[in-house]
């Protein structure tokens, strides 16, 4: 049942990022940008992770959650260690994406002969 | 290249007032369906959720993972597959068809890298890879490092003190 749910929500949340473009005539820059401060927003007002709950990789893979992570991240660490925890919380869930997508891209373009 | 006779009608005078080409070059505009668009980034996000969900449960049933602990990995999977498609030239081909449905998934995060870095890596490692890797993600981080500062601050002020 999370696989249909994963499938319905993920890929409503793409279409929101398709009518930006489409619609709206966002350039794909400012519809991420968007999408990851609605991302945050929803995780301010405590939403998105009852989404998580419903809808798994659904609400975990678009980049909404990206907001929502960094979100997360602040308010855990303002729980813990107070008001500079809104400073040094904002990347400590975010570290695996950021970190992967920076180490696999400088690896790939050690790797790739150059194009260009 | 005063007019272009060879077009009939299809072609005016270059003379054009900049609100006459406007509407000139909308008609030339290729017609988009919105809808069709629409339908193609709902499958192919929708598959690359389902992915995401399948390497989770992979996770957590093969190496006894928390559904919590694995997200990190889950993310860290579909990112290096990014890479690997991007690399291959592979991804930017599937972006033509699913359109935000390959670019809102964070596999679009990691191909909006990978392809900055792997079209400036001519320039070198340090100006071209460093410089540019974030150029197009970089927007994408530093308005969400913005937003989630207001939201945290915001809970703050009003004392509710994080989850």
């Amino acid at each position: 049942m999370i696989f249909l749910w994963a499938f319905l929500v993920g890929g409503g949340i793409c279409v929101l990022g398709q009518l930006m473009f489409d619609v709206f005539k966002l350039t794909p820059a400012h519809t991420m940008s968007t999408l990851v401060v609605v991302g945050a927003i929803v995780d301010g007002v405590g939403l998105y992770e009852p989404l998580v709950k419903f809808a798994g990789a659904g609400a975990t893979v678009p980049i909404t959650s990206f907001g929502n992570a960094l979100v997360h991240g602040a308010l855990t660490e303002l729980h813990d260690s107070g008001w500079i925890g809104v400073i040094s919380g904002i990347f400590k869930v975010t570290s695996a994406g950021i970190s992967a997508a920076i180490i696999f891209s400088f690896l790939a373009a050690l790797i790739v002969r150059p194009k260009g | 290249m005063a007019t272009k006779s060879k077009g009939g009608q299809r072609y005016k005078k270059m003379s054009m007032s900049p609100k006459e080409y406007q509407s000139f070059a909308k008609t030339m505009e290729p017609q988009r369906s919105v809808f069709a668009n629409c339908i193609k980034a709902f499958l192919f996000g929708g598959v690359v959720c389902v992915i995401g969900q399948v390497i989770t449960e992979l996770y957590v049933h093969l190496m006894g993972m928390t559904r919590e602990d694995a997200g990190d990995p889950t993310v860290a999977t579909l990112i290096l597959i990014s890479v690997i498609l991007t690399s291959l030239g592979v991804y930017d081909k599937i972006a033509q068809w699913a359109g935000a449905g390959s670019a809102v998934p964070v596999t679009g995060f990691a191909n909006s890298m990978c392809s900055a870095a792997l079209e400036h890596r001519s320039e070198g490692l340090v100006l071209g890879v460093g410089g540019n890797m974030f150029k197009l993600a970089g927007s994408v981080i530093v308005f969400g490092t913005v937003a989630a500062f207001f939201v945290g601050i915001i809970h703050l002020i009003l004392g509710t003190g994080g989850q």
